[in-house]
């Protein structure tokens, strides 16, 4: 009685909203609908389906018309390792507040735990996602917004795992406020142009924090990169900006917080790079502009591996580095100027605020240490300084030209 | 031995290069940082002044020290006292003197600018540790060396060229052989180089707080071990200990043959 | 109170004693004498364990001194050159070496001897050199031990002060202690001594009297006696 009560009560609200607005379909276990498929099967155009709190397991979830996915209180949607969870092929579509977990690994096919194809308009928001492979994989698809999630892999090598979010062949994605850690690519870009990459976390992963790879015009700022194998890499793209993001204890052999390479016409802006072994690797970078930056107790501030021309680094603080800079060639076409560098000894006679005698950033031990790692042992001994100072003096192995004729006294403050 | 240290301590204390010492440790630590109010920038100066300034004055007080008080150790040695305890009370007063002087006078500005709220105290600790085993170490060595010459003048010399040698050639020749075997692998080389001589010790020490970034960026397996881990910290720590060591049981073999 | 049996000492190449055989019986002044370089200050600083000997043994009141100090506790010891930390007060000084050996009120008694007392609050580097000389008598005699060696005890004295190390000694004699002492004033041996011990290039030459030595060199006096010594072993 009291079951045939509940059902007539659900069939005249879906019946009365239906009619009126687009209606709102509820999954739970005990519900009519106790699967995501059968509601999205069910639902029309524009409807909004509830997911309530439980266990679902379920895979190869396909959201083919343009719908509303809402979880409450965090409901979980178990991939059971069989494959990819869900996949979005239709515009329009918003998925919120789900836990998605046990995606599927294949050394075939890129299963994620949400995909979205040739889709446009999506939202993707408040996600858990956890043992997956790739987290959210966007291929060819514009418009949409990737907010709030959180990512949390568990990958160990790099060849079986995948990366935290992906675009691919994307345009205009909005990506913000993610937490993405321990995969292999926090946050991965590949021919996607236009997107907007702002205040996430990405951390302990495997390769890089941030990966693009052939992407133009696209901004990150105000991220987080910490302890990554190797911070971002930003590669073969074009009018790149970095603004205000921190790179952080990104240590080992290969590792810096950011490694551009190929790169025109990038901006960096107002970073913050502390304690990296290599604070920015640059190789055949061209036309970049690196103003205001702290570059702060790292290994290498900044390693310029040759093919680099036409950059500027303007006013930028160098604190504390083991090396300012390193050059591997004798040649320098870069202009170092009103920058302030904590090794300089310099004076101020006449009280402007600069330096009287011009700062040269490259020591010839950065210079020997190139040539022979091991040496790096010496680093501060009296010695080196003695040698430092007499390459100062009279420049031998290191670019002449390569000076800051204007050192600040005064750390910059903005 | 203990009474012996307390006459040489408290002789030192009165002596006016102690508070030239100490003066200038604390006219050092006072311009550091109430004029350039960088503390991360204070520390890493003092480093550099430590790692070449206290094995300097070590050495040199240790020689002076010894050849000053010859006389009066003679008459200590007619005395009722054991020969041992007679130079090691006059070397641990010196040492401890100096390591007074370098830790009130660099210690007193730092606390004064609030280095207990700051994170800086770790390396600073660190520092002052480091200090005072160089103290140890080179007063030991210049006693080692007064023992062992008679004459003052050649005393004082040995005393500047173990220094100059230790601070600066050393270093050289460690980097030219460096860097002539290229070809091999030589992060073993370098660390047992580096364990060989007190003042790259405590360098290295240093170089594990404020340049951990940079030696890491090197491929080396030992390397990555030695600096990856706490490793670095205790065999350095333990290699200091040895250097103090090793010259105070040569000063104890040497004061029981010579004569006076 | 000494005996001395075959010793040898040598600084690198340079013999300075060659089979030193000695022995002082208790009770009595010894002088050691011979010329510069003879050898005196190293047989001193032998007994007192200061110069380690090549060779020989050495016992000091029955104990032999090798690889030994507290035997020094019955020694009282006047160096030659009296140079002390200079950065301690006298009167710290004195309780120092008080600290080190002993307690003894002697002290006051000296200090008033030798008029020290406006100087006990001075420190030791600001003192002349006569002062310092009987600072160093004061720390030597505060001791009662019965043996006593003076490595030149005269050196920089006013004539007051020579009469009182003087007396000081007959007194200490008189005690029944043995007292051994080196020094170039030869009057001084004269009127102090007992029996003088004569070092020639490392070996004792003369052990006996005064008298003893006037007769065997036929001398009238004992200045003439030692310099015909010198004179015959360099002819």
């Amino acid at each position: 009685m009291e079951r045939l009560f509940k059902y007539s009560v659900l069939y005249f609200v879906v019946f009365f909203t239906n009619t009126i607005y687009s209606q709102t379909i509820e999954v739970c276990e005990n519900c009519t609908m106790s699967s995501l498929k059968d509601a999205i099967s069910y639902a029309k155009d524009f409807d909004t389906i509830l997911v309530k709190k439980g266990t679902y397991k379920e895979h190869n979830i396909k959201v083919d018309k343009p719908l509303t996915i809402i979880g409450e209180n965090y409901p979980i949607i178990d991939g059971e390792l069989k494959g990819e969870i869900i996949t979005i092929v239709s515009d329009d579509v918003t998925v919120d507040g789900l836990f998605l977990i046990n995606v599927g690994t294949s050394y075939t096919e890129d299963y994620a735990a949400i995909r979205v194809r040739r889709s446009k308009n999506f939202t993707i928001q408040n996600l858990v996602l956890e043992k997956l492979f790739f987290g959210i994989y966007i291929e060819k698809s514009r418009d949409g917004k990737v907010f709030h999630n959180k990512i949390i892999g568990d990958a160990v090598e790099e060849y079986n795992s995948g990366n935290g979010i992906q675009l691919w062949y994307s345009k205009n994605i909005q990506i913000e406020h993610n937490f993405v850690q321990h995969v292999r690519d926090g946050i991965y870009l590949e021919f996607s142009n236009d997107c907007l990459i702002k205040n996430n976390v990405s951390a302990n992963n495997l390769r890089y924090g941030l990966h693009f790879m052939f992407s133009n015009d696209d901004i990150y700022q105000d991220n987080t990169f910490e302890n990554n194998g190797a911070g971002v890499a930003v590669m073969f793209s074009k009018r790149i900006k970095m603004l205000n993001n921190v790179f952080k204890e990104n240590w080992g052999t290969a590792s810096y917080g950011m490694l551009l390479k190929e790169i025109n016409d990038a901006e960096i802006l107002g970073n913050t790079f502390e304690e990296n072994t290599i604070g920015i690797n640059v190789e055949g970078s061209n036309r970049i502009t690196y103003k205001n930056n702290n570059f702060i107790s790292n290994g290498w501030a900044i390693k310029v591996r040759g093919a680099c021309y036409n950059n500027s680094f303007i006013e930028n603080n160098f604190l504390y580095n083991s090396f300012d800079i390193s050059y591997n060639s004798k040649i320098n076409d870069n202009v170092f100027d009103r920058n302030y560098w904590s090794n300089y000894t310099g004076y101020d006679l006449d009280k402007d605020g600069i330096g009287d005698v011009p700062y040269r950033p490259v020591k010839l031990f950065s210079y020997i240490v190139n040539r022979t790692p091991e040496t790096i042992i010496l680093l501060r001994s009296l010695f080196i300084d003695i040698i430092d100072f007499s390459e100062k003096v009279s420049p031998v192995f290191t670019p002449d030209n390569l000076l800051d004729t204007n050192p600040l006294i005064k750390k910059i403050e903005w | 031995m203990l009474k012996i240290l307390k006459y040489s301590f408290y002789d030192l204390m009165r002596s006016r290069w102690s508070y030239v010492y100490f003066a200038f440790y604390l006219l050092l630590g006072v311009v550091l940082l109430f004029l350039n109010n960088d503390l991360s920038k204070a520390v890493i100066t003092l480093m550099n002044v430590i790692i070449v300034l206290v094995p300097l004055i070590g050495t040199i007080f240790g020689v002076m020290y010894y050849y000053n008080s010859k006389e009066f150790t003679e008459l200590l040695l007619a005395q009722p006292l054991k020969r041992s305890s007679i130079f090691l009370g006059q070397y641990l007063g010196v040492a401890l003197s100096l390591s007074m002087s370098l830790i009130l006078g660099l210690g007193l500005p730092f606390v004064f600018y609030g280095l207990f709220e700051s994170s800086a105290i770790w390396d600073f600790s660190l520092l002052l540790i480091t200090g005072t085993f160089l103290t140890f170490i080179f007063t030991a060595l210049a006693f080692n060396i007064a023992l062992s010459n008679e004459n003052k003048i050649k005393g004082f010399g040995y005393a500047i060229l173990l220094w100059l040698f230790l601070a600066i050639i050393y270093d050289g020749i460690f980097l030219m052989t460096l860097i002539m075997f290229e070809d091999y692998p030589l992060d073993k080389l370098s660390l047992v180089g580096t364990m060989l001589n007190p003042i790259d010790l405590s360098r290295t020490l240093i170089l594990l707080k404020l340049d951990i970034s940079a030696l890491l960026g090197y491929t080396g397996a030992v390397f990555k071990q030695f600096f990856g881990t706490n490793i670095g910290l205790i065999v350095s720590l333990i290699m200091l200990s040895v250097w103090v060591v090793i010259p105070v049981l040569r000063i104890m073999f040497k004061s029981k043959k010579k004569d006076f | 109170m000494v005996s001395i049996q075959n010793l040898h000492k040598k600084f690198n190449k340079n013999v300075v004693l060659s089979g030193v055989d000695l022995n002082i019986s208790d009770g009595g002044i010894f002088a050691v004498l011979g010329p510069n370089g003879s050898g005196k200050t190293t047989l001193i600083k032998s007994i007192l364990g200061m110069v380690i000997p090549n060779e020989g043994e050495i016992t000091v009141l029955g104990e032999n001194i090798k690889k030994n100090s507290d035997y020094r506790r019955q020694i009282d010891y006047l160096p030659q050159i009296a140079n002390f930390p200079s950065n301690l007060k006298v009167k710290e000084l004195i309780r120092m070496i008080k600290d080190l050996r002993g307690n003894t009120d002697e002290d006051q008694y000296l200090i008033e001897l030798f008029k020290l007392e406006p100087f006990l609050d001075k420190k030791l580097g600001n003192l002349s050199g006569g002062t310092k000389q009987k600072v160093n008598i004061v720390l030597t005699f505060m001791f009662n031990s019965p043996l006593i060696i003076l490595d030149e005890p005269t050196t920089g004295l006013d004539p007051i002060s020579l009469i009182r190390l003087k007396e000081l000694i007959q007194k200490e004699k008189a005690k029944g202690k043995t007292i051994l002492i080196t020094s170039h004033i030869m009057s001084f041996v004269e009127e102090m001594s007992d029996e003088i011990v004569f070092l020639l290039e490392g070996k004792i030459y003369f052990k006996g009297t005064i008298s003893a030595l006037k007769t065997k060199t036929n001398q009238p006096d004992f200045e003439h006696a030692i310099a015909s010594i010198l004179i015959d072993n360099h002819a």
